[in-house]
């Protein structure tokens, strides 16, 4: 795949989709272009948080470790991006993505995705909404639990 | 030091001075033999004197003396020789004299010359002889770069001087007072005239001079403790930077260079001036004698004959007389220059010869306890560091120095180690003074290292063996050229009073380092590293470097063996993907096209980076193959496409490192030639534009810049290049490069290049690891760990140890105090720069690894942190210079003491 295939993908993720063509296809030149092959770790739990990936092709599991062994929590398909949020509060991972299929990936550096959201405060307002979004979701998640019980 | 130049001089140097002045003395037969011989020639044959009559023959070489008592006496009655053969002869003979009065002025400025330079090396050895003797507190006083000044600058006129230090005052002397006695002998009042006028000269040009004295003392001050500025600033560049204070640097420089200025200039007009009034007394004195001689011959009371004799004799006199008084000049500059120094270099409580004499056996271990006796140490403003401590360490005891900053242990630690000397009280071994025993015993029993760690600019190991270098152990035999040198060298050395101990012979001390010579030697180094954890980092700075073929051999011997270990090992693993071998007969995918095409490295600066794409054969080559235009063609794309990318950043932004084809300042260069080339055919682009983008092309990789620009067909046209590059390389280029052989050792290439043999994919980012340790791996399972630690130890660690991180010079500082095996084991703070979990393993293995095969050296180490005297035998505590507590680690944390409530 090329870095103007690489570019139309990049503006299918939600998150870049208000920055210019010109400046993704500078994101991508800049990020490393990652493969893997199925049972691969991208990145583990508790691991210190350098980067973040936007899945091209193929399919990741999110496991979260537990008393009883991993638990899958998501599924990554195409055009996703992962590992962003460990990024941004400086925290180590909060979870393990491994490649479930043979996998591309670009791998966005923790300063260069930083000075990115430094520059484009669209794309820095996307992540926002997208926090915004889970957290909603997480706490109706949480009063649905609340309530359950 | 002697004080005075002149009888430092003296001392060392006067059978030669006499010596010299006979040669000169005789040199005087011939030269003024050749001033009466122009006159025979010209009077004789040539105006035919005594050739009156044709055939007329005068005798040659006549010798014969008119002695008195014997009347005359003929010692040789000559040859007859015609006019034409008399010319001929008297002008050989003149010739002759030539050459003669030629050698003699080269054997006396050769001899001068020599004795000067004999004279300079001395002084500068006993100077620095001396700073190897000055005592501690000495060195926070001065600065290096004025110690460094001295030595080599402020000395150097003296050794000019010397030849002419005696020998130049009694020839002008003796020239000067013939002519003035041949002016007496004249006509006595003229005579006077002339002394009054010389007197003059003598009085009063030295009185002048004494401000050029002055004055040349304060420019040699200020000019020393310029270098010394210069020197600070040189170290402490990173807090000029940091502070933004390269401004009022620049201003500090400027005003001492202005005063320096001021000093200089107010030099040369004094001294002019006093070269004005000197040749204007040189001339009064004819001004007197034309007016007051005149005056007399008028008168009739002197002879006008005498009086051109006068004159004419006075001709001779300033003269000798003005460098004379030049040679004075000289003498009170040197004097002045020489005083500075030996001043400087005369401090109180210097060292003793003796401590520091060359002691080539190994003195007896150290069986006696270590002990500060009512020992206080105050610090230079007087502050108290330690009160009166009376401490003893036996022998084999391990004790832990506790305290907080100020508390003393350090000065404790210090004064065991003789960095600082007692204010009062004192540190013994036993009975005897530390301060009385000779360095041998204590540099060689006792080994100390803290966290202000100096290393030599010099290998990795050259540091680490630093401490077992005490004296010459194997005397070297040399013949043939060599033989000579080392003759020569050991004779200069003596007569300039240096000592002619052999820097070539093996200095190490191995049986210290519990070794028998360098073969098993490496296995102490190698214990040691693996004590103070930096076994590691010297393995990747030996993977990062190339290594030295005539020293490791054992890795080019079995590279092929290496690489194929590798394939196995990664094919194994299921790893095969994460590195792409390099193979003759293919396109490496995951390489630059510029390594493609070369296919080798680099060894010199004809076909390296920038350069290959300019070089006229490799362009044949391209050219041959059809790529010149292909690639071209690539570069302009890439240049296109890295503009578009990261023509609006700024030049400072990080996305630059990620851009290989060009640096963020060659963009608007980049940015008009493409504009310049963009319509333009191939065929009218110039050779230079033409390089300069297929450059750009050199560095691309596929996979990881993406630009989507490699065909197959490119890939084998570049294949192909690659072969015939090098089925024609010219001779000249024969050695610019290392053709890939899958066979071959790889000499300019890294270590790690050679094991690897081809690259790194990019799209694995943990694959550097990862191989890195498989290497690692490898290398330990065909014994050649050992090796390529010894490339780690050839690394350079640059100006003060500045290419290691902080932690690692201190790691190293204290493998090189266990490497002697000492005694006692004096560590004052060593770990500072790592973390405490690091620090912890450092103790735990450096107290191991003392102990290992029975020995049982004492160890006082002043810990960072109170729990680590858990550890030893022993803990000390120290608060405002007392000593407050001590004993086991059990009973002091069982008290309430301050122990207790540090370690809380």
């Amino acid at each position: 795949m090329l870095l103007k295939d690489e570019v139309g993908m990049l503006q299918r993720v939600p998150l870049f989709s208000g920055i210019e063509p010109a400046k993704l296809k500078l994101l991508a030149f800049t990020s490393d272009r990652v493969s893997y092959s199925a049972g691969e770790i991208l990145f583990r739990q508790g691991d210190e948080a350098d980067a973040a990936y936007v899945i091209l092709s193929g399919r990741a599991d999110i496991l979260v470790d537990s008393d009883s062994g991993p638990i899958k929590v998501a599924e990554l398909l195409p055009n996703s991006i992962v590992g962003e949020i460990a990024i941004l509060c400086n925290s180590s991972r909060t979870a393990t993505v491994r490649a479930t299929s043979s996998l591309e990936a670009l791998r966005i550096r923790k300063d260069h995705f930083l000075r990115l959201m430094k520059e484009f405060p669209e794309m820095t307002i996307e992540i926002l909404r997208v926090l915004a979004d889970r957290l909603s979701h997480t706490t109706a998640d949480l009063i649905d639990a609340r309530s359950a019980r | 030091m002697e004080p005075s130049l002149a009888r430092y001089i003296w001392t060392h140097t006067k059978k030669q001075q006499l010596w010299i002045l006979m040669i000169v003395v005789l040199s005087m037969i011939p030269y003024f033999m050749s001033f009466d011989l122009p006159k025979l020639i010209v009077n004789g044959p040539i105006q035919g004197r005594g050739f009156e009559q044709p055939g007329a023959t005068q005798p040659f070489m006549r010798l014969h003396y008119n002695l008195p008592f014997i009347g005359e006496v003929l010692v040789f009655s000559g040859f007859q020789l015609g006019r034409k053969a008399t010319l001929f002869a008297l002008s050989l003979v003149f010739l002759s004299l030539v050459v003669v009065n030629g050698l003699f002025k080269f054997y006396i400025n050769t001899y001068k010359g020599r004795l000067g330079e004999r004279m300079l090396r001395r002084i500068r050895f006993n100077l620095v002889d001396r700073v190897l003797r000055f005592p501690p507190i000495y060195f926070k006083r001065v600065k290096s770069a004025e110690v460094a000044t001295m030595v080599k600058d402020e000395v150097e006129p003296l050794g000019g001087f010397i030849g002419d230090a005696f020998l130049q005052p009694v020839l002008l002397g003796g020239q000067a007072l013939t002519a003035m006695l041949f002016i007496v002998v004249q006509n006595v009042w003229l005579g006077m005239i002339a002394a009054v006028i010389v007197v003059i000269q003598i009085v009063l040009i030295p009185r002048m001079r004494r401000r050029l004295i002055v004055l040349g003392r304060e420019r040699q001050l200020t000019a020393r403790a310029l270098s010394g500025r210069v020197g600070e600033i040189v170290d402490g560049i990173g807090a000029v930077h940091v502070h933004d204070t390269s401004n009022y640097e620049r201003a500090d420089i400027a005003a001492r260079l202005g005063r320096i200025f001021k000093i200089r200039f107010d030099l040369y007009q004094w001294k002019f001036m006093v070269k004005f009034l000197n040749n204007f007394l040189a001339q009064i004195t004819p001004f007197l004698f034309y007016m007051i001689g005149g005056y007399l011959a008028i008168q009739g009371r002197l002879d006008v004959g005498q009086l051109v004799a006068v004159i004419g004799a006075y001709k001779d006199l300033p003269g000798p007389m003005k460098e004379l008084i030049d040679w004075d000049q000289d003498r009170q500059d040197v004097q002045v220059k020489y005083q500075q120094v030996v001043e400087q270099f005369t401090v109180e409580g210097i060292i003793a010869p003796k401590i520091e004499a060359l002691t080539i056996d190994d003195p007896p271990p150290i069986t006696d306890p270590l002990s500060a006796i009512s020992l206080s140490i105050a610090d230079d403003g007087g502050a108290v560091l330690l009160d009166r401590i009376s401490l003893q360490v036996k022998p084999g005891e391990t004790v832990a120095l506790v305290g907080t900053a100020t508390g003393g242990a350090n000065a404790l630690a210090e004064a065991f180690a003789r960095l600082v000397w007692p204010t009062s009280g004192r540190v013994a071994s036993g009975a005897d003074d530390l301060l009385e025993l000779p360095e041998a015993v204590t540099g060689r029993r006792m080994s100390y290292a803290s966290s202000d760690v100096f290393l030599f600019q010099a290998s990795l190991r050259d540091n680490l063996l630093y401490g077992l270098k005490h004296a010459p152990l194997t005397s070297v035999t040399y013949d043939g050229a060599a033989a000579d040198q080392r003759g020569w060298d050991i004779e200069e050395a003596r007569r300039s009073g240096n000592p002619d101990l052999d820097i070539h012979s093996d200095w190490i001390d191995y049986a210290s380092a519990g070794a028998t010579g360098p073969y098993d030697l490496f296995e102490a180094v190698r214990r040691v590293l693996d004590a103070v954890v930096l076994s590691r980092d010297i393995l990747d700075l030996g993977l990062r470097s190339s290594a030295d073929l005539t020293r490791h051999t054992k890795l080019a011997g079995r590279i092929v063996e290496l690489r194929a270990a590798l394939r196995t090992r990664l094919e194994h693993e299921g790893l095969s993907g994460l590195v792409v071998p390099f193979e003759p007969g293919a396109y490496n995918k995951e390489a630059t096209i510029g390594q493609n095409l070369l296919f080798g490295a680099a060894a010199g600066p004809e076909l390296a980076d920038r350069a290959l794409a300019a070089n006229p054969y490799f362009a044949s080559v391209l050219r041959q193959s059809g790529l010149d235009r292909a690639l071209y063609e690539m570069g302009m794309e890439i240049a296109e496409q890295a503009i578009e990318l990261f023509a609006d950043l700024p030049p400072d932004h990080q996305f630059f490192q990620q851009l290989a084809f060009m640096s963020a300042e060659e963009i608007p260069a980049y940015e008009t030639l493409l504009q310049r080339l963009k319509n333009r055919p191939y065929e009218a682009v110039s050779e230079n534009d033409r390089a300069m983008m297929v450059t750009l092309s050199f560095a691309y990789i596929e996979p990881r810049h993406r630009f989507g620009l490699l065909s197959d067909e490119l890939m084998s046209k570049i294949v192909a290049a690659r072969n015939l590059f090098y089925e024609n390389l010219p001779p000249e280029l024969q050695n610019a490069v290392e053709r890939y052989d899958p066979a071959k050792y790889i000499a300019a290439a890294t270590v790690m290049d050679n094991v690897l043999f081809g690259r790194v994919g990019n799209n694995h980012p943990d694959a550097p690891d990862r191989i890195r340790s498989i290497v690692y791996d490898i290398l330990d399972e065909l014994g050649l760990y050992a090796e390529l630690l010894n490339v780690g130890l050839d690394f350079n660690v640059g100006s003060g140890g500045r290419r290691l991180t902080s932690g690692q010079r201190q790691k190293l500082d204290v493998a090189r105090a266990l490497l002697k095996r000492p005694d006692f084991l004096i560590l004052n703070r060593p770990l500072e720069a790592l973390d405490q979990r690091m620090q912890d393993k450092v103790l735990r293995n450096v107290l191991e690894e003392a102990r290992r095969d029975g020995h049982s050296p004492a160890i006082v180490w002043v810990v960072t942190n109170p729990a680590m005297g858990m550890m030893f035998d022993r803990v000390v505590v120290f608060d405002s210079g007392r000593l407050v507590e001590d004993g086991t680690h059990e009973t002091l944390l069982a008290g309430n003491g301050i122990f207790k409530e540090l370690l809380s």
